[in-house]
């Protein structure tokens, strides 16, 4: 469905999505680099259970929530894709008792 | 004088609503005078808990009034569900005021010993619990909480559904509701009275003047006093996770859909009021300490409104002697109170009479001379 531009030529970039292999661009948010590996949706809703894949691309519909190396609820569209990340799609809501502790700010 | 109803509710906040579904209930002709979406809603900024413990220091009238409510809200919330087809999911299972040094927690005992040394106080169970004590049964608790204050009576709801099923419980049993429909004038006449606005105006048996601050506005024209002032409340909402806290606090709750809400309670410590950077700050770092791994989550509002807060904090509901027929609602805890407003102050309104118990919550109360 989504093809990268011809000029897209920067860096490649290993990743994985729900365990399978899969490679993107330097410079590719992760939303952008799910589309372009075929990626139709990315989690299901906590209340309705209805599946959601990203949307507006610019952080404000929240409909790319995905978990990202252990942490949950990441936006795809503003986080750049970086080389070894896992990326996994969301059942429901974010469970917080399997993640890593995050430290409160100061 | 050919009256458009029976009785009319001034505001559409959960106070108005909630007497207006219990006058419905019990068949009278409702019309319910709103403002529109700009009004000064406390009821948007709720909290969404159904609270017993602490409260009524000063008036222990006021600590039944909670517990009746509260003992109602399950039967309340049935009913609700009844007419509006919409679960506002009310859950009690009892709730934890967390405290964070040795001095909080001495200060929560005391104040639960001063409020039951109260002549009249009602004597209900609760536990006070040491840190282990209380993450045995809250697992998520951090190191800094020193201990808690437990309590089988208090309980939550949905904030949001809960609004939407009063409005929607009262359009079916028949209110007429009219938004948009700010109040200048209520004129008592000779069987009835007329209420006016710049929308015309409507002639109605009885009056209930729930319209939270404007009731400070609004009293004196029928002879009743509200003097309620603002008290600006905040609150925190995260992104939904799966659910983590099984029991609400006094200042943080996991909503039934997974978002966790973070508050300042009125009656917490004296710690309030003022919407400031600092003071929302200090609200998630609290929480954040009763609770750690909320630093993890997301951050989806901030908003604030003001609660309609009468100079003793505690509710004011009396009918005019000048003009009979005339009733003023008002309070700040909308949610916990709801039960008993539908269920017990509309059928006191029907009737035409508050009873000899609630005499106290008379605004009378307010006019003791400054001791010189």
């Amino acid at each position: 469905m989504f093809r990268r531009l011809p000029e897209s030529d920067t860096a490649t970039l290993r990743f994985k999505i729900d365990g399978r292999p899969a490679t993107g661009r330097a410079g590719e948010s992760v939303a952008a680099a799910m589309l372009a590996a075929g990626v139709v949706t990315c989690r299901t809703t906590p209340i309705g259970g209805q599946k959601r894949a990203p949307y507006c691309l610019m952080g404000v519909c929240f409909e790319c929530l995905v978990t990202i190396d252990g942490i949950g609820n990441r936006q795809a569209c503003l986080i750049p894709l970086t080389e070894g990340m896992d990326i996994r799609s969301q059942d429901g809501a974010r469970d917080m008792a399997g993640e890593p502790v995050t430290e409160a700010a100061p | 004088m050919k009256h458009e109803a029976d009785i009319t509710v001034i505001g559409g906040g959960l106070v108005g609503t909630a007497i207006a579904f219990g006058l419905a209930q019990d068949g009278a002709r409702v019309m319910m005078l709103d403002e529109g979406d700009i009004a000064r809603r406390a009821s948007r900024a709720n909290f969404a808990l159904v609270w017993v413990q602490a409260k009524g220091i000063g008036m222990p009238e006021y600590a039944t009034w909670s517990k009746v409510s509260a003992d109602g809200w399950a039967e309340f919330a049935e009913m609700l569900a009844d007419v509006s087809d919409i679960d506002v999911a009310f859950e009690r299972p009892g709730g934890f005021m967390m405290c964070l040094s040795e001095a909080e927690m001495e200060a929560r005992v005391r104040g639960m010993k001063v409020l039951q040394a109260q002549p009249g106080a009602p004597l209900y169970p609760y536990e006070i619990l040491d840190h282990a004590q209380t993450k045995k049964r809250m697992p998520a608790i951090g190191p800094d909480v020193v201990g808690s204050v437990y309590c089988d009576l208090d309980g939550h709801v949905n904030s949001l559904r809960l609004f939407r099923a009063l409005h929607v419980a009262i359009a079916r049993l028949g209110v007429s509701y009219r938004p948009e429909h700010a109040v200048e004038a209520i004129v008592p006449e000779k069987d009835g009275f007329r209420i006016r606005g710049p929308w015309g105006e409507v002639a109605t048996g009885r009056v209930v003047i729930a319209a939270g601050l404007d009731n400070a506005r609004l009293a004196p024209m029928v002879g009743l006093l509200a003097p309620v002032v603002p008290s600006k409340g905040q609150i925190i909402v995260t992104e939904k996770a799966a659910r983590f806290l099984d029991y609400p606090v006094s200042t943080v709750r996991q909503t039934d859909e997974g978002g966790v809400m973070v508050g300042d309670s009125q009656e917490d410590l004296g710690f309030d009021t003022q919407v400031t950077y600092p003071v929302i700050s200090l609200m998630a770092q609290r929480a954040v300490r009763m609770f750690p791994a909320l630093a993890g989550l997301n951050v989806v509002r901030t908003w604030s409104a003001s609660r309609v807060m009468s100079p003793d904090g505690f509710p004011i509901y009396e009918q005019s002697r000048q003009f009979p027929g005339a009733f003023v609602a008002t309070c700040h805890s909308g949610v916990t109170l709801a039960a008993a407003h539908a269920l017990r102050l509309a059928i006191y309104i029907q009737d035409g009479r508050l009873p000899e118990q609630m005499a106290c919550f008379s605004a009378r109360r307010l006019n003791v001379p400054q001791a010189a």
